[in-house]
């Protein structure tokens, strides 16, 4: 039995001085007690109406102007007045110091349990996940983020605010397709950033003219070559990259831009498959800390209750035929899984052991910190969801297939559908298949200088037309020679989409 | 370690731009809500914000996304009944995502928000100006603009010029050590030369002369201050008077017995718009309300709006008042002089004449714009028709409409005072 302590506050009134002294004390026993790595932390104290602007500018401290964000702050203030959501955890920055906001309104269990949530999970995620080590940097993200923003204003200044607009909105379309997957950024920081820029724009006009290049006598050899060599001549996943690098027509600022949107997307690309892990991790470790705090008589009682109102909020899972259900929710899943974890270290069943002899019974506090470090979503749920969980969510597949005017129920929570569910959820979690598949098939630089694009359908699965129009009239844009896009099932071209559309072309 | 910080006094609105950007976009929407809204109000009501609703889809952000059809597999939390193998028909819609439209609830398809009541009024008045505003005079008491005045030698500690301050220290030290110093440099290279000589009791008393010499010197050297308070610089600033445009605005009402209660509401509510608008968009304009029957009276808001006094119609009554006020009180080469008069057009028959040469010789040559709205649902009454030639003679300074209805009050106004090619920007 540990000796019960002095309650570091009985109210819940909160002021600057008992901010330190619940961060120290969180501080403490989340490094000396649980060895969690931490990038230094800058919390910072803002109102509720700064909270919207965080959220609007999908957490980025300093963003360029575009007026997307600010229908997002519409949007969020419309949620915020209509009490359907609450600003609470959430906007924690990776960046080095990690940068998370709390919101004067709160009380200060509220406080705790955000400085818990964001300042010690999150920050700790981030630290050490290998996604994020590798592909972004966060001792340069707000140095970038400032290049950005100015850079962008100097260009508005320059060629106008509608021109800026217009190439933001074209990039942002194309922006789920601005990843490289595999190939790792380097960092810099925004001087050297600056210079680079200029040494870009230089050499990158005259790469480009160089491609284009069509008189036969400027490129001599040019009619000696094999002619149907494709370019590129391995379809290319990043579509922005490929534009910048390729569009025969932008200028230099536009190119930047189309970098500047890539960038960005690449900086996100970790958070947005690391979604389960990183809730789940961050909501362990509130919940483990703030329990850690209340053994040692730091808190009381009814700072317990609060925070433990609060946390089964987050962390409530509507079944899927409630009317608030709106998918798995990402808080739930895995703080289930991580305490899982926990709950098969510390007290392994016969099932545990027979489904995971690696971890039954290791130390919960080495095993958990490699799961964190080592995996993101897809492979996270593939590797620990156990048949535990499974059976707690009820967790169950349907199958949609629009040649059966049935659904049919593929696999539910028991021994025969374990291992269905794990494999279905984790592919559910792996963007290259929730996301449509397609990449840069062919520019014709020896023609029309068209751009074709290929969809690879998955499972059949078509595009949502409309939408996708709407994309290529945004790719249209960027590219302004005649683009495609072709459906390709089975190895075979099903459906083509062209921009302007193909009423006067008789060749395709 | 962690930094607490308070950012809670800096940076509200850092979304302000964004905002207004959005509104920027959407301006066409906004446009035509903002148009309808003021027809369904009430006058007095405009100082409010209003909601605007725009259809979801004109706001898309286009991504690449599956569509319907196909075959996938996705797994639901919370199973009650289903058993592997059961087949269950497709819920209506044929969305196999289930419930992921209705936690939004009604918001789906409209995306709406509210306009803050100044955001409202610059949609309504955007893109209207006076016409003609060009006079510009210099006046002392109201509009200034600071500008950079030099550099002084007293002044507020915020607006120390630390360049021009060092400079000053940096002269000072020299002047005030220069005599010093080039003493010390001939004792360093006396003391050199003792050094090198053979020693001898008379040099060795010098030398130690020289040492202690050397040391009185260099304290005194140190003792000159880096920074004096007679070194310091300050920006100075002066304001300098800026020209301002001044103008009037004299509005004529006709409160005459042929002015039905309606349709005295209807140029009422004209009035207000043209007060709102003024109040908002030119801060130094006189309003001077008039209102007549048979004889025309100066009088302030309250009674202009709110008076129910009446009597016939002699409408030239009120053009006289007005040139006497113009004589009296705004003389025409530091005014910008505008009118707007608002009429059923029920005049005497021979007033009409009078009424056309008063504007003509008198009214017309010292304003920059005369408007004239003709309430009258019918056809027209004596005054449009002379009114219309004057019309034809002056095409920059004199514009006539006709109100119906309540409908056409904002069309009018927005018509009447749509910013011109030539109107400089206000």
């Amino acid at each position: 039995m540990k000796q019960r302590r002095q309650p570091l506050s009985t109210t819940s009134e909160w002021n600057f001085e008992l901010l330190q002294r619940y961060d120290e004390e969180i501080a403490r026993i989340a490094h000396d007690v649980f060895q969690l790595d931490t990038y230094p932390n800058q919390i910072e104290v803002i109102s509720s109406e700064q909270m919207m602007d965080a959220y609007a500018s999908v957490g980025m401290p300093v963003g360029y102007h575009h007026w997307s964000f600010g229908k997002q702050f519409v949007e969020v203030e419309n949620r915020y007045r209509r009490g359907q959501m609450g600003l609470a955890y959430e906007i924690v920055i990776n960046a080095n110091p990690c940068i998370a906001y709390l919101m004067e309104e709160n009380t200060m269990a509220m406080q705790a349990l955000v400085i818990a949530h964001a300042c010690y999970g999150h920050n700790s995620f981030f630290k050490g996940n290998y996604l994020f080590q590798t592909w972004t940097d966060a001792s340069a993200i707000i140095d970038y983020l400032v290049f950005a923003r100015r850079y962008i204003a100097q260009c508005e200044e320059r060629h106008g605010v509608e021109h800026v607009e217009r190439m933001l909105d074209s990039c942002h379309a194309l922006m789920n397709y601005g990843v490289d997957r595999y190939k790792r950024p380097y960092p810099v920081s925004a001087e050297t950033e600056r210079l680079r820029q200029q040494e870009r724009e230089d050499a990158l006009q005259q790469q480009v003219s160089e491609l284009w290049k069509t008189f036969p006598e400027m490129q001599p050899d040019i009619r000696r070559r094999v002619p149907i060599e494709r370019y590129p001549a391995e379809p290319q996943e990043n579509l922005l990259y490929f534009i910048e690098k390729n569009a025969p027509l932008l200028e230099p600022w536009q190119r930047e831009i189309v970098r500047i949107v890539r960038k960005m997307a690449q900086y996100f690309y970790p958070q947005r498959q690391t979604k389960v892990m990183n809730e789940g991790w961050a909501s362990f470790w509130h919940y483990t800390l703030l329990h850690e705090l209340y053994n040692e008589g730091l808190v009381t009682d009814g700072f317990m209750f609060e925070v433990l109102q609060s946390h089964s909020q987050v962390i409530y899972q509507p079944p899927f035929d409630s009317p608030f259900y709106n998918g798995i929710n990402p808080y739930a899943l895995g703080f289930a899984m991580f305490r899982d974890i926990r709950r098969i270290c510390e007290a392994p069943t016969a099932e545990d052991r027979h489904w995971f002899p690696d971890i039954a019974g290791s130390n919960w506090r080495e095993t958990l910190t490699f799961a964190m470090q080592s995996f993101k979503d897809e492979s996270f749920i593939q590797q620990f969801l156990s048949p535990a969980v499974i059976r707690d969510m009820k967790l169950f597949a349907v199958l949609d297939d629009d040649t059966d005017d049935h659904l049919a129920i593929d696999a539910i929570h028991d021994e025969a559908g374990y291992r269905a569910v794990r494999q279905l959820l984790s592919e559910q979690y792996n963007l290259s298949i929730s996301e449509p598949n397609i990449q840069v098939y062919q520019a014709d630089v020896r023609g029309d200088r068209s751009l074709t694009l290929q969809h690879i359908r998955h499972d059949r699965r078509p595009l949502a037309r409309d939408q996708a129009a709407d994309v290529m009239r945004h790719l249209y844009r960027l590219w302004q020679f005649d683009v495609h896009l072709e459906s390709v099932q089975d190895g075979r071209v099903v459906e083509r989409l062209s921009i302007p559309p193909p009423a006067a072309e008789g060749s395709a | 370690m962690s930094f607490i910080v308070d950012r809670r006094l800096n940076g509200r609105n850092k979304s302000t731009i964004n905002r207004q950007r959005f509104l920027r976009r959407y301006r066409d929407h906004i446009r035509e809500a903002v148009d309808s809204a003021v027809n369904q109000r009430s006058i007095r009501d405009m100082e409010r914000g209003e909601r605007i609703v725009i259809p979801r889809k004109d706001l898309s952000e286009p991504q690449f996304q599956h569509g319907p059809g196909g075959r996938r597999t996705i797994v639901h939390p919370g199973n009650r009944e289903f058993q592997r193998g059961d087949r269950i028909a497709r819920p209506q819609g044929g969305d196999g995502q289930g419930g992921q439209a209705s936690n939004q609830g009604e918001g789906l398809d409209e995306f709406a928000f509210q306009l803050d009541p100044r955001e409202f009024l610059n949609f309504l008045f955007e893109g209207l100006a006076l016409p003609n505003l060009v006079k510009r005079q210099l006046r002392g008491e109201s509009s200034y603009r600071v500008v950079h005045g030099g550099i002084t030698s007293e002044g507020n500690p915020s607006r120390i010029n630390i360049v021009r301050s060092m400079r000053q220290a940096s002269m000072r030290r020299r002047a005030l050590g220069a005599a010093n110093r080039r003493q010390l440099k001939e004792l360093l290279a006396e003391q050199a030369q003792l050094l090198q000589q053979e020693q001898s009791p008379p040099r060795q008393a010098r030398l130690a002369e020289l040492t202690e010499e050397i040391a009185r010197r260099q304290r005194r050297a140190e003792r000159i201050p880096f920074l004096d308070t007679v070194d310091l610089r300050y920006n100075h600033t002066v304001r300098q008077p800026v020209p301002v445009s001044r103008a009037v605005m004299f509005c004529l009402m006709d409160v005459s017995g042929s002015m039905g209660q309606n349709m005295k509401e209807l140029a009422k509510r004209f009035f207000l718009l043209l007060y709102l608008f003024l109040q908002r968009n030119y801060k130094q304009t006189d309003v001077v309300f008039i209102r007549h029957h048979t004889s025309a009276k100066e009088v302030d808001e309250e009674e202009f709006f709110y008076s129910r006094e009446t009597g016939g119609t002699i409408v030239s009554s009120a053009l006289k008042l007005t040139s006497e006020i113009i004589r009296e009180r705004y003389p025409e080469h530091e005014w910008n002089i505008y009118a707007a008069q608002a009429s059923d057009g029920d005049n005497w028959n021979d007033d009409s004449p009078t009424c056309v040469r008063i504007l003509r010789e008198e009214l017309l040559p010292k304003m920059q714009y005369f408007a004239y709205v003709e309430i009258m649902p019918r056809r027209h009454q004596a005054l449009w028709e002379s009114y219309s030639l004057l019309q034809q003679q002056h095409p920059n300074a004199f514009a006539l409409q006709q109100i119906d209805g309540p409908g056409d009050i904002y069309p009018v106004f927005r018509e009447l005072f749509r910013q011109r090619m030539e109107a400089p920007a206000s």
